[in-house]
């Protein structure tokens, strides 16, 4: 029972995780329509800011946000000296741009740091383990992440919800022309849209960076996941990026952590344990494909244009 | 006319180029130098190039040509990068491969087409026991020598319980299976994660210490055992199971692992420390060509396999038509290895030591590994019967 809750809390971790990724690329993607293969190069590249910057600064707070603003800096130049003329150009034109932007943050970071990669070492305030509830233990950085990725959650949800900017940003998405007809810069507010999709990904990866290594490429696997949760969620739903992130964090951890155990009351042992591995990794895809076939909008799709 | 003048040169230039083919002893060499893993085909690359600096860049005479490709860790990708070298860049050798997987998928190209090839780290089983080949040698050894060595060491310490982790590929089956077959104890769990795209344990990790096991092995080499160990201490499990290793701490991995590494012993054939005179001129003449770096022990082997290709070469007066006297001298293992002297199995695969290394702080101030003993010694593999070359 307690192996269920710290399994449980290992998925929300990871869920939440993919959401910070998945909530700037559904910004970009879903609500000004630009496909940018390029987000998990700037998910890699907040976690070399990171790491640069914490060693730098000596402090680690310190250091990711420095990182973090730079991570929102270089999403604004990107947009202002690249991306801006592809807004009209087709879906085919921006795959290709954005995946040549791929190899060039790549080779870039090759020629500034190495091909070594980096470390993000944790204060040792956040290395212990936590107990929640007896018995259990948990990694005080990985709650951090929980705590951290459900509040940008709600802050978003604000911003974009409830706010004028959000409110501008929605209309404009919809309707650029009309938007534009009445006095607002479209093109400031879609740089400022970029800016924050890139903070997004540089978060998701400078948190990620202390986990894993900071390392050439980082951003490519985990960005096939944050394309997948949001065909799930509903294109340009931050609600639905939300939900549909948590479902596959969970669904990929659970069924790591249990369907070995499962797969032995009916296969060999040995079998059981090479086929559960490759088994939970189809899992995710298995999920997207019934969910097309249900609900081709996604679960939670975003309002009707 | 004057456009013609110029192809009837080009054409014979290009036809020239076969004819100086011979001069040239022609290696190809097939590594990873993209994506997360390249850093370790660097370390290999860097380390043949400080082996033919040693060798003069000439061997039995003749200059020494290397073509070298990259695999990107794809089986598929391997296998046309070595069909591309054998079948139009017409190599002598062909040297490399990390990948268990990788060399799997390459093997049949070489060996039907009878260019030797010399695995500088992968070592899958099947190489060992039903697909050895005349024409395949390693510098290395076979995937479940290292991890049986670490086995044997855990009967020492007197571990009684053991959880396993490691990728689902050739190699982690192998190095698993490895364990299991010297560990006396008992394996209470098992493992495999998805390779090489899973970069999170969490729920591995979470099993692992709800399992009770008294120790956890674990085989994740490069960027992969960065993460495995920044997680196992994140999660507090280094105060409660300790962990052994094979493959998960090396020279390329410390510098990030940092802190996290100290007092996680692992087994190897080879450490930086070998006391042999070739060890320390490698050691040393790395350190110097490539400031900053340190060889690991992919490096060591493949700057062995420079050796004993020069061997082969050497024997027959750089003629490589000679094949049956070339691999006649490999078998010797002729050569000057860094980890001291070894000899060839049946199955071409190295019979040697293999030493108990540990994660010290050097002269330098600096992490680097140690070797504390030598847990077995001159090790055979056990798939060696299963090979039809007898000797």
């Amino acid at each position: 029972m307690l192996v269920l809750v710290e399994q449980s809390l290992n998925g929300l971790q990871f869920g939440l995780l993919l959401f910070l990724l998945a909530a700037g690329l559904t910004l970009v993607f879903g609500i000004m329509d630009f496909v940018n293969l390029a987000h998990g190069s700037l998910y890699m590249m907040g976690a070399y800011f990171a790491a640069t910057f914490v060693a730098w600064t000596n402090s680690f707070v310190l250091g990711i946000l420095l990182a973090l603003g730079a991570t929102l800096l270089l999403g604004i130049l990107l947009e202002f000296i690249a991306l801006r003329h592809l807004y009209g150009r087709d879906h085919l034109d921006q795959v290709l741009a954005t995946f040549g932007l791929i190899l060039f943050f790549n080779d870039a970071v090759r020629l500034i740091w190495g091909p070594a990669g980096l470390s993000l070492p944790l204060p040792a305030w956040l290395t212990v383990p936590v107990q929640i509830v007896p018995g259990v233990f948990y990694p005080a950085y990985r709650l951090s992440i929980i705590v951290v990725a459900l509040a940008v959650a709600a802050l978003l949800y604000i911003v974009v919800m409830r706010t004028r900017i959000g409110m501008l940003i929605r209309a404009g998405a919809s309707n650029r022309e009309m938007i534009g007809a009445l006095g607002i810069n479209i093109k400031l507010l879609f740089t400022l849209v970029f800016g924050l999709g890139a903070a997004l990904a540089g978060l998701a990866g400078l948190m990620q960076a202390p986990i894993l290594t900071v390392q050439i490429g980082m951003g490519e696997n985990i960005l096939i996941l944050a394309f997948v949760i949001i065909v799930i969620g509903g294109i340009g739903s931050i609600r639905g990026a939300f939900m549909a992130a948590i479902f596959v964090g969970m669904i990929d951890t659970l069924g790591r952590a249990f369907l070995p155990d499962l797969l032995r009351t009916v296969l060999s042992s040995a079998a059981a344990s090479t086929a559960a591995p490759a088994l939970s990794s189809m899992l995710i895809y298995l999920l997207m494909a019934i969910v097309l076939v249900v609900r081709p909008e996604g679960l939670f799709p975003a309002a009707k244009r | 006319m004057k456009k013609a003048f110029w192809l009837a040169g080009a054409t014979i230039l290009a036809l020239a180029q076969p004819a100086l083919a011979g001069d040239t002893i022609k290696i190809g060499f097939v590594s990873t130098f993209s994506g997360p893993t390249a850093v370790i085909g660097n370390d290999m690359r860097n380390s043949f190039e400080l082996a033919l600096d040693h060798l003069g860049r000439k061997m039995g005479g003749k200059p020494v040509e290397v073509i070298y490709e990259d695999d990107g860790q794809k089986p598929d990708v391997g296998k046309q990068k070595t069909e591309k070298l054998i079948q139009s860049d017409k190599v002598d050798f062909i040297v490399g491969y990390i990948w268990s997987n990788v060399l799997l998928a390459s093997l049949k190209t070489a060996v039907d087409s009878k260019t030797f090839l010399i695995t500088s780290n992968a070592g899958p089983s099947q190489l060992a026991g039903e697909l050895c080949s005349p024409y395949v040698f390693s510098t290395s050894w076979q995937n479940d020598q290292t991890p049986q060595a670490m086995g044997t060491y855990m009967n020492q310490k007197g571990v009684k319980s053991v959880f396993l982790i490691g990728p689902n590929y050739a190699a982690g089956k192998d190095m698993l299976a490895g364990v299991k077959s010297t560990f006396k104890g008992q394996v209470v769990g098992e493992e495999y994660t998805v390779w090489p795209s899973q970069l999170d344990f969490s729920a591995e990790l979470t099993k692992a210490r709800n399992s009770k096991a008294e120790a956890i092995f674990v085989f994740y080499p490069g960027a992969a055992g960065v993460q495995f160990l920044n997680q196992y201490t994140q999660a507090g499990i280094k105060q409660q199971i300790p962990l052994y290793t094979a493959f998960t701490i090396d020279e390329i991995t410390l510098p990030l692992q940092k802190e996290n590494a100290l007092g996680v012993p692992g087994a190897q054939q080879w450490v930086n420390d070998l006391p042999n005179p070739e060890n320390k001129k490698f050691v040393e003449d790395y350190r110097k060509k490539y400031t900053g770096l340190r060889p690991t022990f992919y490096g060591a082997q493949t700057y062995d396999a420079a050796g004993l290709i020069n061997s082969a070469v050497v024997a027959v007066k750089g003629d490589t038509s000679k094949k049956d006297e070339m691999k006649a001298e490999m078998e010797k293992a002729n050569f000057k290895s860094v980890r001291g002297p070894f000899k060839y199995g049946n199955n071409h695969i190295p019979i040697q030591n293999f030493y108990l290394q540990d994660v010290v702080k050097d002269a330098e101030g600096q992490l680097s590994l140690k070797t504390v003993a030598t847990i077995v010694k001159d090790d055979q593999d056990r798939f060696h019967d299963k090979c039809p070359m007898k000797k």
